[in-house]
């Protein structure tokens, strides 16, 4: 009698067990683990969601990009705060990286490297990835950065306190305090053209195409072309921050 | 800006442009250091209390009215340091909730009303009662608005002070733990920063805090009993070193744990972290916060563990060993955050560090906010002196 | 009740009172409508006047010049990349101060000179120092807006 007693509370036990270990097994199954590939993970399908495309192998590093966006922006014209830059990257034949990007590379740029040491150099335009898990957004203790439905990452001038923990969070070095206004500044994706229809103002003058932007949301819009013809790369990827940046011809230097 | 210019000279290798300044200087490394001795001296506070540690009595009051004396500075630094110092209550108003930052206002508030003024008002209420009723003039105005018009001195009500006061500390450990905690996950969970990104992070800000707080209490208690020319209790002090020396102990054991994990796992920051150490960090790290700043120490409060040398020889070396300690954590805030920004996120090059003596992140300013809790103390102990408490037979 | 509590806690309900009804006051509006930031800051950005005004507005006026880049290698470019941001020349044609008129070596030397980054089926590029030195500006031979078409 003792050993049936038992027999039922084991036996219920490893019926409750199963029934537990099923219903995790189908639900693993049911929603499978989506690595979004590219930040396909649009908030809301209606509106635009803003990506952005740079092609190494167009860019020329004449810097008419980092120059228009601080005429266009009214960025304080010294050497030390861009919202967009350029930088040269010159690997010699010793295997010696050497990066520059001198004024941001606003007035064009020169090699002083010597032709025969050169093993490869390119260059690589830089501005705000607009991340989609932006670290940045992720630290500002008061909500003064923010991620626009639109998918672009702003600041709010007017409520920033200058604490600049969002300066010290952004993997990309992309921000930087205004020297004048005291709160955090950084490229905007010209939210202001972009809501007038025009394009921003790196965009608009790049004299090879090297830099194309345009709605993730929209099926075979640029974006979606310029993904499928490239090979893509985001910059740090390891960090997760699901950068909307996307670089064709990335070499594996580029930091 | 011009400085600015002089400190483009100075870049080594490549650095993104906008990180040519550091954007966290002298007065975000005194936050984390003064929020660390509030934590650490009540911690110590609390081992008396709580834990029951009976020969650490002489250093109690001692402990929370420095904890209080450096907590109401302890702000300070942070907000004199911000663009819009002005908007700084925007972070009591709407706090990010995913902001480790965004707990400041909250748990700066919590632990200055409840936590530290609630457990000194219910350990003086009685001094304060009797207080505002021997004094004269003014004073005896501050003590009864200080009592706050509980004048209730029956053994009942006493007998509550005893236990609400208990109830305090015992909530107030995790939240001095919680108090310097986040300053450590501040750092620990930028990603960005591979410095500053270990899970460890916390943990050795809030045992290199309880070091130093530990310390500074040492150090004030010995300076307070000099000042009154009175006996310092010996006992007292030999526990407090040796509580000193275990904290160490674990503290370095921390450090060096996430050093030697850093070094072994050797990821991509490793280089750049390296060259950082080996060059620009050496005197600081090595020599100020390592050798001076924990080893020796370590070494003369463990010696006192195997033999004890005597009083006349004790005391000067207490006192070195918590002068050095002082130093040696400061340095420890400051290579975390000065060093932490010194290389590029890129890893491909250095930036220099330039801090002037004037202005509102100059040498002065830091001098400034870090003497004035000491003023502040001076002030406390004349209002509220722990040795001019009634004793318990007093009616 | 202990008499301690009688008078701390109300103390606590007035405080929290208090910072509940200042909070009220400090929060700014439009805070929260889509997520944890202020709305009209959006807006407040949105309203920011562009500088660079775009080539179709350029060419609204000057259809000439647009027509001849449309015929040339020099298609692909905005008129404001070599001439500066328009948007005040737009609002007032008279305005041209910050317009440039450029063609020097060094200017056209910003894309053209030799780079050995530079992939040449992207760019043409010569040596600025060495190319047909008796000449002082680019322009002295080549129109900006119809390169190839050379002067004698």
């Amino acid at each position: 009698m003792g050993t049936e007693r038992i027999n039922a509370s084991r036996r219920n036990f490893l019926k409750k067990s199963a029934v537990l270990a099923g219903t995790m097994v189908a639900t693993s199954a049911a929603e499978p683990f989506n690595a979004v590939l590219f930040a396909a993970n649009q908030p809301d399908k209606a509106k635009p969601w803003y990506g952005i495309g740079i092609d190494i192998e167009k860019c020329i590093g004449c810097g008419y990009c980092a120059k228009a966006c601080k005429l266009e922006n009214d960025v304080p014209r010294e050497p030390f705060f861009f919202r967009s830059w350029v930088e040269q990257y010159t690997i010699k034949n010793d295997g010696s990286l050497k990066v520059e990007s001198p004024n941001g590379g606003i007035d064009g740029q020169k090699q002083t490297v010597p032709e025969d040491e050169i093993f490869k150099t390119f260059f690589v335009p830089k501005m705000c990835n607009h991340c989609e898990k932006s670290p940045c957004v992720q630290v500002c203790p008061v909500g003064a950065t923010y991620d626009s439905p639109e998918g672009i990452v702003l600041v709010d001038e007017k409520y920033c306190i200058g604490c600049r923990y969002c300066i010290q969070a952004c993997p990309y070095g992309c921000r930087y305090i205004h020297p004048i206004k005291k709160t955090v500044d950084k490229c905007t994706l010209c939210y202001h053209r972009i809501k007038k229809g025009l394009a921003p103002a790196c965009f608009e003058v790049c004299p090879t195409g090297a830099r194309i932007y345009g709605d993730l949301n929209e099926k075979d819009g640029v974006m979606h072309k310029f993904l499928k013809e490239h090979n893509c790369h985001v910059l740090k990827p390891n960090l997760n921050t699901d950068s909307k940046l996307f670089y064709n011809g990335l070499s594996a230097e580029v930091r | 800006m011009e400085h600015l210019y002089e400190m483009l000279s100075k870049v080594d290798g490549y650095i993104y442009p906008n990180e040519i300044e550091l954007n966290w200087s002298i007065l975000i490394v005194l936050y984390p250091y003064i929020t660390g001795l509030v934590a650490g001296a009540f911690i110590l506070a609390s081992l008396e209390r709580v834990f029951k540690i009976e020969v650490l009595k002489p250093t109690y009051h001692l402990a929370l009215l420095t904890a209080l004396a450096f907590l109401l500075v302890a702000a300070m630094p942070l907000v004199s340091h911000l663009g819009h110092p002005l908007r700084s209550y925007e972070i009591m108003t709407t706090p990010q909730p995913q902001s480790a930052m965004a707990i400041f206002g909250f748990i700066y508030l919590w632990y200055l009303m409840v936590v530290l003024l609630l457990e000194i008002w219910f350990d003086y209420r009685r001094d304060l009662v009797l207080w505002s009723k021997e004094k004269k003039g003014v004073l005896r105005i501050i003590y009864k608005i200080l009592s706050l018009g509980v004048t209730d001195l029956s053994k009942k009500t006493l007998a509550w002070d005893e236990k609400l006061g208990y109830f305090i500390t015992v909530v107030g450990i995790p939240s001095a733990f919680l108090l310097h905690g986040y300053v450590g996950f501040i750092f620990g969970s930028i990603k960005a920063n591979p410095w500053w990104s270990t899970v460890l992070m916390p943990v050795i800000f809030l045992f290199s805090a309880m070091v130093s707080g530990i310390a500074l209490v040492m150090f004030l208690y010995m300076i307070v009993s000099w000042i009154r020319k009175v006996k310092i209790d010996m006992p007292c002090l030999d526990e407090v070193g040796k509580f000193l020396f275990y904290v160490l102990v674990l503290d370095f054991t921390l450090e060096s744990l996430d050093q030697v994990h850093r070094i072994y796992e050797a990821e991509e920051s490793f280089e750049i972290l390296h060259l950082l150490v080996t060059g620009k960090l050496t005197y600081t790290l090595f020599i100020f916060q390592g050798l001076l700043g924990t080893i020796v120490p370590i070494i003369t409060l463990g010696i006192f563990r195997i033999h004890k040398p005597k009083e006349s020889i004790r005391k000067p070396l207490y006192l070195m060993s918590s002068l050095l300690v002082l130093m040696g954590i400061f340095f420890m805030r400051w290579n975390v955050v000065v060093g932490g920004q010194l290389f590029s996120k890129s890893f491909l090059g250095f930036t220099s560090f330039k801090i002037g003596m004037i202005g509102l992140e100059g040498y002065l300013m830091a001098a400034f906010w870090i003497i004035l809790p000491f003023i502040i103390l001076a002030f406390l102990l004349w209002l509220l002196p722990p040795w001019k408490k009634h004793s318990e037979e007093h009616i | 009740m202990p008499p301690q509590l009688k008078t701390l806690l109300p103390l606590m309900v007035v405080f929290i009172g208090l910072f509940i009804l200042a909070r009220h006051f400090l929060i700014p509006e439009s805070f929260g409508k889509y997520g944890h930031y202020r709305a009209n800051s959006m807006d407040e950005i949105a309203a920011i006047p562009a500088n660079y005004a775009g080539k179709a507005k350029c060419v609204e006026c000057h259809e000439p010049e647009a027509t001849k880049l449309d015929s040339d290698l020099h298609s692909g470019l905005t008129c404001e990349v070599c001439h500066g941001p328009g948007a005040q020349h737009i609002l007032d044609p008279k305005i041209k101060g910050t317009l440039l008129k450029p063609g020097s070596r060094e200017f056209c030397g910003t894309c053209h000179s030799l780079n050995p980054a530079r992939k040449t089926e992207v760019i043409n590029q010569i040596d600025t120092k060495e190319h047909h030195p008796e000449k002082s500006n680019c322009i002295d031979c080549h129109n900006p807006h119809a390169v190839w078409e050379l002067k004698e």
